[in-house]
């Protein structure tokens, strides 16, 4: 058995990202977008989530399905908990 | 006598109720994540609830927003980023069996987990000089004070538990680090060091999404 031994210059790339989209994050927030603004930094975070559940945590490479499945069943609950108590208070005042 | 022989080859890491050392890193890995999706619900009640709060008191979040340091969030996130960077470096020493790169690699990132802490212990002494933490002596100017204090309460709640995972975090990369020292860690065996590798993202994740939320609420924009 061997582990899935990513490349050096892998985890330098996607740490170069990640510093690239902190500081355009920093920068977008210090412009007027509206409400878009609060979209924008979201999006922005979550790209930066993804790079490093799938590369530094290896995520893309885990070779075990019931691993993904339980990766995926936890964000999933995160979904239901944001979604419907969003769909409760955020359309309490709504008449 | 063929199993006694099996039993004498397989690998002194090898825990006797796993088959081989792949179906034990397999449930490792697994296992970890289970835990960690217990913290995602640890976590994700207190982002649901800053949620809520930030969708009625906009006004008010904005202007608690602002009293943040730009820079000490911006910096402790570049910090943060940094330590996930040498952290993924340190599981892959550990994998190719580089003892010597993995102490130094996971003693960069303790250096880095401490400056984090520095930086924030600042952080917090001028928030608490100021009179933002919640509770009697709680004092903000301005319109709307009460629900400025609600942002600072998810502030010190949110930003306090994420220092505590990174205090913990800390201590078990000081053990691994300890272990690592000693040769425990290989090739073949480097459970540990992946754990704490994904324990270690998994707390700069939180951080990547508290410091848009809590920093960057748009300086412009005031609702």
């Amino acid at each position: 058995m061997s582990a899935h031994v990513v490349p050096k210059k892998t985890y330098i790339t996607v740490w170069g990202i990640l510093m690239i989209l902190t500081v355009v994050t920093a920068l977008v927030s210090r412009i007027d977008l509206g409400h878009l603004s609060a979209i924008v930094a979201l999006a922005i975070a979550t790209g930066k989530a993804l790079l490093v559940v799938l590369f530094f945590m290896g995520v893309k490479y885990i070779n075990q399905k019931m691993t993904i499945v339980v990766i995926v069943a936890g964000i999933f609950w995160l979904a239901i908990l944001m979604v419907l108590s969003m769909a409760d208070y955020g359309t309490r005042l709504w008449s | 006598m063929s199993d006694s022989a099996t039993v004498a080859d397989h690998n002194p890491a090898l825990q006797h109720h796993f088959a081989d050392m792949e179906q034990q890193q397999q449930a490792a890995t697994m296992g970890m994540w289970v835990f960690l999706i217990t913290e995602i619900m640890f976590f994700g009640g207190m982002f649901l609830a800053y949620m809520v709060y930030r969708y009625m008191y906009y006004a008010a979040f904005v202007a608690g927003s602002q009293a943040m340091d730009f820079w000490y969030g911006t910096i402790n996130t570049i910090v943060l980023i940094c330590s996930s960077l040498t952290m993924a470096l340190a599981v892959r020493a550990s994998q190719v069996g580089q003892r010597k790169a993995l102490v130094a690699l996971l003693i960069v990132t303790m250096l880095f987990g401490c400056a984090f802490m520095g930086i924030k212990a600042i952080e917090y002494t001028g928030h608490w000089r100021d009179h933002q933490f919640p509770g009697a002596s709680f004092h903000f100017e301005g319109p709307d004070p009460q629900h400025i204090e609600i942002f600072f309460s998810l502030y010190w709640a949110m930003t306090g538990f994420h220092a505590l995972h990174m205090l913990i975090g800390i201590v078990v990369v000081g053990f691994i680090t300890f272990y690592a020292w000693r040769g425990r860690y290989g090739p073949d065996y480097h459970n540990p060091v992946e754990n704490v590798g994904l324990y270690w993202h998994f707390v700069d994740i939180v951080w990547i999404y508290l410091y848009p939320l809590l920093y960057l609420i748009s300086h412009k924009h005031t609702g």
